[in-house]
């Protein structure tokens, strides 16, 4: 077999992420597969969790320009995508372009806005560019999406439906964090002034190669094999009204392709397809009515399935 | 009204259309056995769902379909006074799968369209089990094959959907004839009949009227077949006796007062002609077997009469086959004077014509043999025309026929000769049944018709005892000799099956008659007796239901392991790398440590690795050549080697 390519710095972004989001390594990993195979990420937890943090951490890691909204129920598609404002002075309306174009926009809170103005944001998330006004304008490369929701459960949240959910490649919780890294994040310092201090490991021009060569990992015939069988279960077992999507498919093989990619490998292998599995599926078939969180619906969901 | 839930996979207009397929084909083959108005409905219900269908328009709401159900049920009730029982249940359902139709929405509905179309499709063989039945029924479980398969999965083509559907019921055939040879019978259908379920069945009666007989010769029904078992006794000479008449009252002709006779009145001359058969008699619902005359053996469970009539001990409701002898001449003992003298009677005040040149024939004292002379003489020498169109009769039949019109059929010769005779003082009665029947050239068996229904005349000779005489054949003998078409005048209508032209209709109806023949005998006319046969032919001694029960779960059993291991043999083969990879994996499971079916070669490996700390290097190492050689991207020329490896180290592994 070939020496494993060297992953280069992304293992250098990924440990040094583990220096501030502390005990969270596989989310980590997973975020950053889901940013190398272009796709965006929903974190779904509580508040104070870190969400935030990961988001900003990853942003800056990686070079990229990174803006925040807060969504809010007041908020309407302008106060995302900018607006045109009369110019006394030239005569004319010139465009203000709004916090979407930025490389990593944060999307906090997505799901306590109305569906008018979350829908705005995803528009942009599948065409990667915005109309305003007539005028079509091209977001910047890359473009990711990670937006945080509270759990639907609590109050003054409107829920995404089923097809918004489906833009998101992923969708992670993060969980309490374990009792050692809750230690360590109590004794060490303010994580805003460790943010403050991160200095980018890579470029986005870095970046970009990166998802092109995750995007050109070999996929084996027997592994295609596999997706298909993954996809056909959830789309005849009874426990699901609705199966996985081919989209959910496509999905499922490029965070996989990424996934190997962070391992330093060549090739993709199910165990990568089972890695990213549950952060993949879970909230495309959660939404059709589960009360397993996620890695119990990918758990059976891998255990249900054998390799063909 | 509490908002409907929606239908998340909603019936697809494919989907739709194959249910109002399955339904038609169910419905169809009962079509004629509903009342009208229910027949009616039930295809105004197809045509509505088609019409909503074609238009793409909403189902009807439930209160209609409400409404149209109470209706149907109610007409139902009213039609078979029931709801419940074989015909007001099989109504029922039928009304009931159409009306589904106009509120399946969801395939769970349709579920319910294709098992009621299921069950319909049986219980047309309540009322007919012929071959045309066997037929609809298999095009019907066809359809509702394939739409219970487009109910699975909406996107296959039709001729696919087709495909899928006969080749499961080809699977299913071995079953269904195992089922059916194995099966322990039981005599008579498995469902309790209705009373008046063989009012419908035609075939001769114990009474002749002018016109009875000439009502059945319209008729193309078959009454039963025969296959003989070497020499063919002439066609003019096939008399198969049925009701013997021998009262005349008015115009009728009933039975004499008959009895049992524990065995043959008769017996055979030894140097007489003799001839073995077969009769398959179709049901008829009246006691009486047919045999050519004369029978010298008795089927199972019949008996002969004084008159000479096989007997069955119940009506025959059932196709009942049944061999016989006959020789065509018997001696007599002596007749019983109380028979000869019913023989001799004669209504007062009937026919006073034929009586007077009845007893003109007694003019010189001849002998009763004289007499009976006389008398052909004066039938061949009327001018006597054979129809079926004979002028209407009054009271004295035998004087209109015999003075006035002299036009008439087998009834009008018979009865009119039996008058004559008896008035000339010769005991005489008339005879009903069959003459003759058509060879089928195919299958050589011989078919007779109602309409080959005939009434000949018995005169009691003192030397030779009953003689039978037909004046038909005296008068037209192209009656007999030829057939019904020759003896007719031209011009009249003939029953359609008598006509001659249409040669190659003829060759082909031939040959349905020989499959329905074969269908009636190897299919229908498998009943308990001969399942036994069979079986034991086979080399099953002294069947009975246990063994029959264990063969059967054992051909059952057979089949399976058959279809299983075809399946098996289909299956696509892994590929080299995947056997080692398998090899490798039951080694391992020997230690305890079998491979989840859903485990990827890394996890197994480090799986391994921790449990078995000697064997680490060696799985890993297999792992990681398994996984290159099936998920990786190594170039092609390398794959042998890697193989080559791959099968040395597995070869080589003793975890």
């Amino acid at each position: 077999m070939r020496p494993p390519p060297d992953p280069g710095s992304l293992a250098a972004v990924l440990a040094a992420a583990g220096q501030i989001i502390l005990g969270k390594e596989r989310q980590l990993r997973l975020a950053l597969a889901c940013l190398l195979a272009r796709g965006h990420l929903l974190i779904e937890d509580l508040p104070g969790v870190g969400k935030t943090t990961l988001a900003h951490t990853l942003a800056r890691l990686l070079g990229l320009e990174f803006q925040r909204v807060q969504f809010t129920s007041d908020m309407l598609p302008a106060d995302i995508l900018g607006i045109s404002v009369f110019d006394r002075d030239g005569g004319e309306f010139r465009f203000h372009p709004g916090p979407i174009f930025t490389q990593v926009v944060l999307a906090d809170e997505i799901n306590r806005a109305t569906p008018k103005a979350q829908s705005a944001l995803l528009e942009a998330m599948e065409e990667r560019q915005v109309t305003v006004e007539g005028a079509t304008r091209p977001l910047p490369q890359p473009f990711f999406v990670i937006a945080t929701q509270n759990p639907a459960y609590q109050i003054g949240t409107f829920p995404l439906p089923e097809s918004q959910l489906d833009r998101f490649l992923m969708r992670i919780e993060l969980g309490y964090p374990d009792r050692a890294a809750e230690r360590a994040l109590l004794e060490g310092r303010d994580r805003r002034m460790l943010l403050a201090e991160i200095r980018p490991l890579m470029t986005p021009e870095a970046l970009l190669a990166e998802q092109q060569r995750a995007a050109a990992l070999h996929v084996a015939p027997a592994l295609l094999d596999y997706v298909q069988a993954l996809a056909a279960h959830t789309r005849s077992a009874p426990e699901w009204r609705a199966g996985l999507s081919p989209r959910a498919g496509l999905g499922l093989v490029a965070a996989a392709r990424a996934w190997a990619l962070l391992t330093g490998r060549d090739h993709v292998l199910p165990e990568d397809v089972q890695a990213v599995l549950s952060a993949v599926a879970a909230h495309r078939l959660a939404a059709a009515g589960d009360a397993r969180n996620a890695d119990e619906i990918g758990r059976a969901l891998i255990e249900a399935v054998p390799l063909p | 009204m509490a908002r409907k839930p929606e239908i998340l996979h909603p019936l697809t207009p494919a989907q739709t259309w194959w249910l109002l397929a399955t339904g038609i084909a169910a419905f169809a083959p009962l079509a004629p056995q509903v009342p009208w108005w229910l027949a009616a409905a039930t295809a105004g219900a197809f045509v509505w769902r088609a019409a909503l269908a074609w238009r793409r328009q909403p189902l009807p709401t439930r209160w209609v379909l409400v409404f149209v159900t109470i209706a149907c049920t109610a007409g139902v009730l009213f039609q078979y006074r029931t709801l419940f029982g074989q015909q007001a249940g099989v109504a029922l359902l039928v009304v009931f799968m159409a009306l589904k139709q106009l509120e399946a929405r969801a395939p769970r509905d349709g579920l319910a369209v294709v098992l009621l179309a299921y069950f319909l499709t049986l219980t047309q063989f309540f009322e007919n089990q012929s071959l045309p039945a066997a037929a609809t029924t298999l095009a019907a479980a066809l359809t509702a094959t394939a739409a219970l398969a487009s109910l699975v999965d909406a996107q296959l083509r039709p001729l696919r959907l087709l495909r899928l559907a006969a080749v499961m019921l080809a699977q299913a055939a071995p079953f269904m004839l195992i089922l059916f040879v194995l099966f322990p019978r039981v005599s008579g259908p498995l469902w309790g009949l209705p009373k008046d379920a063989h009012s419908s069945l035609t075939g001769l009666s114990d009474d002749m009227q002018p016109g009875t007989i000439n009502r059945l010769i319209r008729s193309d029904a078959i009454a039963f077949r025969v296959a003989f078992d070497g020499a063919v006794p002439p066609k003019r000479e096939m008399y198969w006796r049925g009701p013997v008449l021998t009262v005349l009252d008015g115009r009728t002709w009933r039975p004499g007062g008959k009895s049992a006779a524990a065995d043959l009145p008769y017996r055979p001359l030894a140097d007489s002609p003799a001839y073995a058969y077969t009769v398959t008699l179709e049901p008829h619902n009246k006691p009486w077997l047919f045999g050519l005359e004369f029978p010298v053996t008795l089927p199972p469970d019949a008996f002969a009469t004084s008159d000479f009539q096989l007997h069955a001990r119940k009506p025959v409701r059932e196709r009942r086959r049944y061999a016989l002898r006959s020789q065509t001449e018997v001696a007599y003992f002596k007749e019983n004077h109380h028979v000869l003298a019913a023989a001799l009677q004669l209504p007062d005040d009937l026919n006073p014509r034929t009586v007077l040149l009845g007893n003109s024939l007694r003019e010189g004292r001849p002998t009763d043999y004289q007499r009976l002379q006389r008398a052909l003489d004066f039938m061949r020498s009327q001018r006597f025309v054979y129809t079926l169109q004979p002028p209407l009769m009054g009271e004295h039949v035998a004087d209109e026929f015999l003075f006035d019109h002299q036009r008439g059929f087998c009834e009008h010769f018979s009865a009119a000769f039996v008058v004559l005779m008896r008035a000339a003082g010769v005991p005489a009665r008339v005879v009903t049944g069959y003459q003759g029947g058509e060879r089928n050239p195919v299958d050589d068996t011989w078919v007779i018709r109602q309409s080959d229904a005939h009434a000949w005349t018995e005169v009691w000779l003192e030397q030779s005892g009953w003689v039978r005489v037909d004046p038909t054949a005296v008068s037209v003998p192209a009656r007999i000799e030829q057939n019904l078409a020759a003896a007719m005048p031209a011009g009249e209508p003939l029953p359609w099956l008598a006509r001659a032209d249409f040669r190659w209709l003829r060759e082909l109806r031939y040959r349905w008659w020989a499959v329905n023949n074969a269908w009636n005998q190897w299919v229908l006319g498998y009943d308990p007796q001969r399942q036994r046969e069979l079986l034991e032919r086979l080399g099953m001694h002294a069947p009975d239901w246990r063994k029959m029960g264990i063969a059967l779960a054992a051909f059952a059993g057979l089949v399976l392991l058959a279809l299983a291991g075809w399946l098996l043999w289909r299956r696509p083969r892994p590929d080299p790398a995947e056997r080692q990879w398998r090899k490798a994996a039951r080694r391992l499971a020997r230690r305890g440590l079998a491979r989840h079916a859903w485990e990827g070669p890394q996890d197994y490996a480090a799986r391994v690795a921790a449990k078995l700390p000697a064997a680490a290097a060696d799985i890993r190492a297999i792992a990681a050549l398994y996984a290159g050689l099936r998920y990786g991207n190594a170039p092609a020329d390398s794959l042998a080697t890697s193989l080559a490896t791959l099968r040395r180290r597995v070869a080589a592994f003793r975890p």
